[in-house]
């Protein structure tokens, strides 16, 4: 297997983009990343994307999306797994490239959220649940989250504030960041007197409706030099996992399966451990998953990820910063292109161009993107060269 | 989204509550599944849930999807039904302040929704406290 870098990135800024199209969205972040790259062409291309069908009535986006790159003629896979779609899309990138079969390959992901009305975009959010025995009742995914929160509060004693001051923290590293959709401070109070969306989970703990797309360039490590001068960027480490589609067919319903056993994997191909890695993006849909999320990836012993929030262990300054770019919650999440976007946010940290945000001495980061209430998770673990 | 095939094909579940129960381990497999994820045996007996149970967590939605929309706020529940069997579904009759872990639930049969314009009716299973 040959080891892969990361030599280019490319984002726009997030948010309710009426006068931009699916396609227009997809193509800008693609182009910014092969510029970054110094590429003009590559030799292949994966597209995230949740459920463009749905929210466009466009699918297909193999063809779209090589078309209007300019590279129609080119191959083209579009991936899905929920809001999981961008780390799977990244992990099938970094297999193209491990295997040989491709040198150069363009990750994107995209979702064009806002064409549809609310009550819309929840129906096809609720697609990634159980269609037959939770969707069916009535269940949102406000509410399957909910329903974990109070699990997670009835066992470990976790409280509704922490659940707030994971939101504040993320809105506070989203405010230093150009391309969130909401980069505004928020404050605990302000979260707990938010309109009740799913009890215990109000609106300011939920990640929000969002257009954006995200992209980056994979190529051979030996051969990232020849295309970037800038700090290469490796992926050490990728696993991948899949737990049971419906929550209430877990075991133990305050504890994500999935992303234990994908960080697992991946800390086994890097050959390190959670108190290895200097930074992390994870999946905040709500403020309860990152709490459940840092418990899993081994940052914290289980029913710690409470009280770490509030020490202030995952600020910028803290033992691991989790989510510099403000999260799903602060920066958006356009359910396809959150996966890349962590990917965007940590090759920024590790090259050290991250500004206001940047957490020091970044040497190793780990991304942690998940599908549905946690049925699907990848896990990669990139390390500065 | 629903035909009248999908429908019949659902009734034995959302009217009876069948499920599968593993003939080698005793999972319970509601729906009814091939192979048991727990041994991988692939022969399962025809068994009715019970129909009491206890409430291992809960939520109001108070946020519907639009189907659901005039029946908002409602409660939502994942309930332990014995031997390890658990469904998810709405909690009705019941005071949405006061629900709790641990408390105990009837099923019953009930109207659970229309579908979009023509109005389809279904039915299946809700909570009730006991």
């Amino acid at each position: 297997m040959r080891k892969v870098a990361i030599i280019g990135i490319g984002m726009n800024k997030w948010g309710e983009l009426w006068d931009t199209s699916l396609r227009e969205l997809y193509t800008e972040a693609a182009l910014a990343a092969m510029d970054d790259a110094g590429v003009a062409r590559v030799d292949s291309m994966y597209i995230g994307c949740m459920s463009s069908g749905l929210f466009t009535g466009q699918e297909h986006l193999s063809s779209l999306m090589a078309d209007y790159t300019g590279m129609a003629g080119t191959p083209a896979t579009r991936v899905e797994s929920a809001c999981n779609s961008g780390g799977v899309a990244l992990r099938q990138g970094f297999i193209e490239v491990a295997s040989g079969m491709s040198d150069l390959v363009l990750v994107g992901g995209v979702e064009k959220m806002t064409d549809v009305d609310g009550g819309m975009a929840t129906y096809a959010l609720a697609t990634a649940a159980d269609q037959d025995y939770e969707s069916f009742h009535g269940v949102t995914f406000p509410g399957l989250y909910a329903m974990i929160a109070n699990a997670h509060m009835a066992r470990y004693g976790t409280t509704r504030e922490q659940l707030a001051m994971v939101a504040v923290k993320n809105h506070h590293n989203g405010s230093m960041n150009a391309r969130a959709q909401y980069p505004f401070e928020i404050t605990v109070e302000g979260v707990l007197d938010s309109v009740r969306v799913a009890d215990p989970l109000r609106i300011l703990d939920c990640s929000p409706i969002t257009d954006g797309a995200a992209a980056v360039i994979l190529c051979p490590l030996e051969k990232a030099k020849e295309y970037s001068d800038k700090a290469v960027v490796e992926i050490v480490g990728s696993g991948h996992a899949t737990d049971t589609i419906a929550l209430h067919s877990r075991k133990d319903l305050s504890w994500l399966g999935a992303t234990y056993t994908a960080a697992q994997r991946a800390y086994a191909m890097a050959g390190c451990k959670p108190e290895d890695i200097d930074l992390a993006e994870v999946h905040d849909c709500f403020t309860i998953a990152e709490i459940c999320v840092t418990e899993a990836l081994g940052f914290f012993d289980k029913g710690d990820g409470g009280p770490a929030v509030e020490r202030g262990d995952t600020a910028i300054t803290g033992k691991i910063p989790v989510n510099s770019s403000g999260g799903l919650k602060s920066k958006g999440h356009p359910v396809g292109a959150t996966g890349v976007a962590q990917i965007v946010e940590l090759t920024e940290q590790l090259r050290g161009e991250s500004g206001k945000r940047q957490v020091k001495n970044a040497r190793r980061g780990l991304a942690q993107n998940m599908g549905g209430s946690g049925g699907s998770t990848t896990v990669h673990i990139l390390e500065v060269k | 989204m629903s035909t009248s095939a999908k429908l019949k094909r659902e009734m034995p579940q959302r009217y009876r509550m069948e499920a599968g129960k593993c003939t080698t381990c005793g999972y319970i497999a509601f729906p009814p599944r091939s192979i048991c994820p727990e041994c991988q045996a692939r022969e399962f007996d025809t068994v009715i849930l019970p129909d009491e149970g206890t409430i291992l967590t809960h939520t109001v939605i108070r946020v519907a999807p639009s189907q659901f929309t005039d029946e908002a706020p409602y409660a939502i529940a994942i309930i332990e039904l014995g031997e390890g069997a658990r469904v998810l579904c709405q909690l009705v009759d019941c005071d949405l302040e006061q629900i709790a872990i641990g408390d105990p639930v009837k099923i019953e049969f009930r109207r659970i929704q229309a579908e979009g314009k023509s109005g389809v009716l279904f039915y299946g299973y809700k909570a009730v406290p006991a």
